[in-house]
């Protein structure tokens, strides 16, 4: 970008070692990037608790400001000044670096998102590969907490999520594999610049953002399929143990990859930032917005499904399903 | 206490059992049940029920107070349908004093139990949908229940231990305007059922869940003696207000809904459509309410000989008293059928060789109620 390209020359000519200017501009980005989910963040456990209230009829968070706006900042507050408590029955290093492993990667993977034209922190040539492989990398943070934790209830529900993302990342990554195919390209900003010269690829991929809609779903531990910390039969699931800061980090990893899911889906399906009038990161907030919406509003109204039955829908539904959808692609691109 | 069993499956690879110990303090165990499990990674192997926490020696106090002291306890048996077990426990005080009860109040004490069976039903829907995972129901059929509830703040003065029935009939009558206002309730709750229905039974995830699990048979239900919904679920048509008709249930006609599996899907059901069943009830009964006195004559002296026992057709089964008198004014022992207590022993059957889920589920659609459970 070129206000970066800028920053690090300026940096350069007023005599900065070159070893330290090439390292600001990332920082920047990187910080920016922070601030943006962590703002966003707090703005969706809010949002998440509105609509779970108005979907009840219930008011949600009303007291702290106007319509409980900033709910989050107080929980934030309490939460960082809660007691810093590891359990005396737990693998220490395992369980404070848990948190940390689920954090990092959800934070990476936003470098690759275009959220306009211009607006993006690295436009990776592999940049579906890079995010499938990131996303993945929640298990291995689900399974330490599990884990380490000592917990029966933390060690069910490690296992549960282990099992379930691992068969859910299939038809995942499949599905996203047709939207490849169609753009020719692994890049989201081209992928994006594709269907801006066509078409938004949801009309030719309905069973592929189904698939892809569903599998997210079950990689987000979102409800029909929160199966991992299904509150009333595993208490909390992996993370029972966590409290204070600790516990937060491992919230914020989920709404940060609720945000990351919201972000691919527009982007690959429905054109991410390209629309009329409104400017590029107005439309992908917007769409992206969209999805976190749908996400909350299935929350809110579907039981929970059963371990076996997710397994089963898994590999006997979407696998196939996937796998017809990309074989269905694969004709049309070489027809078109 | 339970032995590990280490097993191997395959060279290399040893897999144990799991126990678990779900409760007392778990979200889904519906107040104080500890559940001692055995799993085999997901899968239940075993599952015994630890109660007792909820003591409170009911029937032990029953001997040491005056009969009329006793209600208020009645009510906190079974707290979520507390009018069932005032009911009972006064039917068994006025039968071994053979006290004449109004008809007006055998109509109020009519019209009140059926609104308390919807009221119970309406909250089991409400904490079943959410063991499911379906949060929203459970608030929804909050909703309506306040409104009941509110009905019987207004006749009784309290939203759940209400205190209200007395030997020989009821303490006051009801407000100017109860027919209306219960009539117009029914009007919107048969609405919201249908809302109901919308939202969770056609529901595919929710029929997965529920279709096939926690399966009792005719025979296991007769033979652990369940009864209610538990029971007729099982596709055994008995309900204490058909079999051995109390208060009016034999003047008015209605259907007693019965299941074919006996899983919790039909356990569902039966009690859904009971609620439909007990408003009907309501409707005749506002409709032949007669004027008259709500107390009927009672001996100043309470001498209580002899012994009796009475039954009736809780929300939950069926809850029976047996009430022993040795001529003095207090009990000479009070022995309390709880119908959660007996259906808990079928949890073991139910959940066994099911999942954690299908566990939870099976707790949740027996509607248990640990305060009756442990008395």
């Amino acid at each position: 970008m070129d206000m970066f390209t800028a920053m690090h020359n300026g940096l350069v000519q007023m005599g900065v070692p070159l070893w330290l200017a090439n390292l600001v501009p990332p920082l920047v980005k990187s910080l920016i990037l922070l601030l943006f989910i962590l703002l966003n963040c707090m703005f969706l456990i809010w949002m998440e608790r509105k609509v779970a209230g108005h979907m009840q009829r219930r008011m949600g968070p009303m007291r702290t400001g106007p319509h409980g706006i900033i709910q989050s900042l107080a929980d934030v507050i309490k939460l960082i000044s809660k007691e810093d408590i590891i359990p005396s029955g737990v693998d220490r290093w395992v369980f404070v670096l848990a948190p940390i492993v689920a954090f990092a990667p959800a934070f990476a993977v936003f470098m690759v998102i275009p959220f306009g034209p211009t607006l993006i922190a690295q436009d990776l040539n592999i940049a579906l590969i890079f995010i499938a492989a990131l996303t993945s990398f929640v298990v291995i943070s689900f399974l330490m907490a599990g884990w380490s934790s000592n917990n029966k209830w933390s060690l069910l529900g490690a296992m549960r999520s282990t099992a379930q993302l691992i068969s859910y990342e299939v038809p995942l990554v499949i599905s996203v594999v047709a939207v490849a195919l169609l753009a020719g390209s692994l890049s989201l900003q081209e992928i994006v610049e594709a269907q801006r010269q066509s078409f938004w690829y949801i009309l030719v991929q309905p069973l592929g953002f189904l698939v892809f809609l569903t599998a997210s779903l079950a990689e987000l531990n979102r409800s029909p399929f929160d199966l991992s910390e299904a509150e009333q039969e595993l208490v909390a699931g992996y993370n029972t143990e966590y409290s204070g800061m600790r516990w937060a980090l491992l919230y914020l990893t989920e709404y940060a990859n609720l945000i990351t899911f919201a972000a691919i889906a527009s982007t690959l399906f429905f054109g991410g930032w390209s629309g009329p009038v409104l400017p590029p990161v107005v439309w992908f907030l917007i769409k992206v917005y969209f999805f976190i919406f749908l996400v909350m509003w299935i929350r809110w109204t579907l039981p929970r499904i059963r371990v076996d039955q997710l397994m089963e829908l898994g590999w006997k539904g979407l696998l196939p399903l996937s796998l017809v959808n990309l074989a269905f692609t694969g004709v049309y691109v070489l027809i078109r | 206490m339970q032995e590990m069993v280490a097993r191997t499956e395959s060279p290399g690879i040893r897999s144990e059992e799991l126990f678990v110990n779900m409760g007392p303090q778990h979200p889904s165990t519906h107040g104080v049940l500890r559940v001692l499990t055995r799993l085999d990674g997901e899968k239940v192997i075993d599952a015994q029920a630890d109660i007792g926490y909820l003591h409170r020696c009911f029937e032990k106090i029953a001997e040491k107070r005056q009969l009329f002291q006793v209600i208020p306890y009645t009510d906190r048996t079974d707290y979520l349908a507390a009018i069932h077990d005032e009911l009972v426990y006064v039917m068994a005080v006025e039968k071994l004093l053979e006290i004449e009860v109004p008809e007006r109040a055998q109509y109020i004490r009519f019209i009140m139990s059926e609104l308390q069976r919807i009221a119970s039903h309406l909250l089991w829907f409400g904490t079943f949908a959410m063991d499911l995972g379906a949060t929203t129901a459970f608030l929804y059929a909050w909703r309506e229940r306040e409104r009941l509830l509110d009905i019987f703040e207004a006749v009784t003065g309290a939203r759940m231990l209400y205190n209200y029935l007395r030997f020989g009939g009821v303490r006051n009558d009801v407000f100017d305007g109860f027919e209306s206002t219960v009539e117009r309730y029914l009007k919107d709750f048969e609405k919201r059922l249908e809302d109901y229905h919308e939202l969770v039974t056609g529901n595919r995830i929710f029929e997965k869940r529920t279709q096939g699990v926690g399966v009792i048979t005719a025979e296991e239900a007769i033979a652990y003696g369940a009864s209610g919904p538990v029971l007729r679920a099982s596709g055994v048509k008995y309900d204490v207000r058909k079999n051995d008709p109390y208060l009016l249930y034999d003047r008015y006609d209605f259907e007693v809904p019965v299941g074919q599996n006996g899983d919790c899907y039909d356990r569902y059901m039966v009690r859904m459509q009971e609620m439909v069943e007990s408003a009907k009830l309501v409707r005749h009964g506002l409709a032949d309410m007669p004027s008259g006195d709500v107390m009927g004559k009672v001996p100043r002296r309470i001498k209580l000989e002899g012994d009796t026992y009475a039954r009736i057709e809780s929300a939950r089964g069926e809850v029976a008293c047996y009430l022993v008198g040795d001529g003095s004014d207090r009990a000479y022992r009070l022995k309390w059928r709880s119908p959660c207590f007996v259906h808990l022993q079928l949890l073991n059957i139910m959940a066994r060789g099911g999942l954690i889920a299908d566990l939870v589920a099976s707790i949740g659609s027996i509607d248990i109620v640990m305060g009756e459970v442990d008395r």
